[in-house]
């Protein structure tokens, strides 16, 4: 079994008097595939935003590769391996589509050049005819894949795809699980966090199920689709 | 080095050649007089356009940094008698580290918020000059400025010199700023903070070199200030006027490159400087106000959008 790279022991996030997400214990291995569903307010995007460094857990730790990153910045935690899309994409509008790659390149230590790094990863995602347009011109799968592109190009050990399939077409959200599945067959850990089923039961080795900021339920794709308390979640049985 | 650059270096040094000569081929030093106050406000503009264009911080406090710059140059000369350079230099400096304090208590606010404390800053830097009485306090301070140098032909044309090598590197620099990481991180910053920061960026460190710079340049600005008019007081040193002018400029000539607050810097000034000899000194705000207001509706991309400028920073395919 591979070694673990990330691994959250006791963590918890409180807004206020609320809850947000813990406590929780959580490990991921290099190059899983790791679904995590659960329905809105269940603490998921907490859960990537503790792990990227948006927010600082109250309590608990993150380790990255047996380093504690619990209080270190998003940046330092992006350079170190860690990579995420977002929910609603987030282009750095007033910048070409190849600009966008170069940011993160900028800042995250690269060897080689940037640019030639840059129109790789955009051709594997198959952005290439886009390289020199405006990131404002692109379609919603464009962004989307932009989105991916820009979290893969600083070379990650881990990412956080935190819906990167909302709103696409089944042909589209083919062809983003198919850029997902290439990504975690050169060795990236992937998390995907996903409400259309269908794709995150294709794509994840290991499947948990939050609920009120709780852990409920780990286990492969069939197990889950099994489980009593995620079918209780999901479809009030 | 790149065409672009190649052709920059060649305009820079046209004209600084022209800034040299000019005053020798130009008899009327009133020209000179006018061109100050235009390179003044290229200089304001530009430095202005660092953290507000490419950070998308909007920065009401320009006037602060600039009338700090006024009176460190005042001080510095008149009661250390420090050669010219040298106050620049040290108004610079201290514009930078004044934009590093500034930028720490306040960029952890976004928006109006940031807006109106940048604003409250030239309130207390004018409320401190005002009670202070080593700088003359509310009734100002006279400064006898250096005598011109043998190469410059008197005191009009040698300020207008002064003050355009300090616009020409003011401009290289933000032009350095922009197609550099600097500048790619600040725009990424400006399109969604957290997605710059995900991506590797260390925004609240850039915010805060973008703070300095810009003020290092602002009170650069003000620096020579006291030996073109050969009096300050607090009141026109702080005026909120340069703080307008500072936003005004870049948005209507185009946040996004180097180039949109030059040309809006040149256009506002130079018609200001007109309807100031013109028609009247206080109609030129008027003007201001309603060329502000007509960009902003009309034009909010500045000139450099409207004939369809792409920033210098883009790749080619």
């Amino acid at each position: 079994m591979s070694e673990i790279v990330l691994s959250m022991k006791g963590v918890e996030k409180v807004f206020g008097a609320f809850r947000a997400l813990g406590p929780l214990d959580l490990d991921l291995r290099a190059g899983e595939r790791l679904g995590i569903i659960g329905p809105n307010g269940s603490g998921k995007t907490t859960l990537i935003n503790c792990i990227t460094g948006v927010y600082r857990p109250d309590r608990g730790s993150i380790h990255f590769q047996g380093r504690d990153i619990s209080h270190i910045e998003a940046h330092r935690r992006a350079r170190l391996g860690i990579s995420r899309s977002f929910q609603i994409p987030r282009p750095f509008n007033g910048m070409t589509v190849l600009e966008n790659l170069l940011v993160p390149l900028d800042y995250c230590h690269i060897d080689g050049s940037k640019e030639e790094r840059a129109r790789s990863v955009l051709t594997s995602v198959g952005l290439a005819g886009r390289i020199s347009h405006p990131s404002e011109s692109l379609s919603q799968l464009e962004l989307r894949k932009l989105e991916l592109a820009r979290a893969l190009v600083g070379d990650p050990k881990v990412l956080i795809a935190d819906e990167a399939m909302a709103g696409l077409s089944e042909g589209e959200i083919d062809e983003v699980l198919a850029i997902l599945l290439a990504l975690n067959r050169s060795g990236v850990a992937v998390i995907m966090i996903e409400h259309i089923m269908h794709a995150v039961m294709r794509f994840s080795e290991r499947i948990v199920c939050f609920e009120t900021g709780r852990l409920i339920a780990s286990g492969t794709s069939a197990e889950i689709a099994e489980n009593p308390l995620v079918r209780r979640v999901y479809f009030g049985e | 080095m790149r065409k672009n650059s190649f052709l920059f270096l060649a305009a820079v040094g046209i004209v600084l050649v022209l800034g040299f000569l000019l005053p020798w081929m130009v008899r009327n030093p009133f020209y000179f007089f006018v061109g100050y106050v235009v390179l003044q406000y290229v200089t304001i503009a530009t430095g202005w356009n660092i953290l507000g264009g490419y950070a998308g911080y909007i920065n009401f406090g320009a006037a602060g940094f600039f009338g700090s710059g006024v009176y460190l140059s005042a001080f510095l000369f008149t009661t250390l008698g420090l050669p010219l350079p040298l106050c620049i230099l040290a108004a610079a400096i201290f514009g930078a580290i004044l934009g590093v304090l500034t930028g720490y208590l306040t960029l952890r606010i976004q928006g109006v918020y940031f807006a109106i404390a940048t604003l409250g800053l030239v309130v207390v830097l004018e409320t401190i000059v005002h009670n202070i009485s080593a700088l003359g306090g509310a009734s100002g301070m006279a400064v006898y400025g250096p005598r011109p140098p043998a190469w410059s032909p008197g005191p009009s044309q040698y300020n207008f010199t002064v003050m355009l090598i300090i616009a020409v590197a003011s401009v290289a620099l933000a032009r350095f700023v922009e197609i550099s990481w600097i500048g790619r991180g600040l725009r990424a910053v400006k399109a969604s903070e957290d997605a710059a920061e995900c991506s590797g960026v260390p925004t609240l460190r850039l915010k805060l070199l973008a703070c300095a710079l810009s003020g290092a340049v602002l009170a650069a600005a003000g620096a020579p200030y006291p030996f073109y008019t050969s009096y300050v007081e607090p009141v026109t040193a702080f005026s909120l006027i340069i703080g307008l002018n500072a936003i005004a400029m870049p948005l209507i000539g185009g946040t996004k490159s180097w180039s949109g607050p030059v040309l809006g810097a040149l256009l506002l000034a130079s018609v200001q400087q007109i309807a100031t000899v013109t028609i009247s000194s206080e109609l030129n705000i008027l003007f201001v106000g309603l060329v502000l207001i007509a960009f902003v509706a009309f034009a909010p991309g500045g000139l450099a959008d409207l004939f369809g400028r792409k920033p210098s920073g883009g790749a080619k395919p």
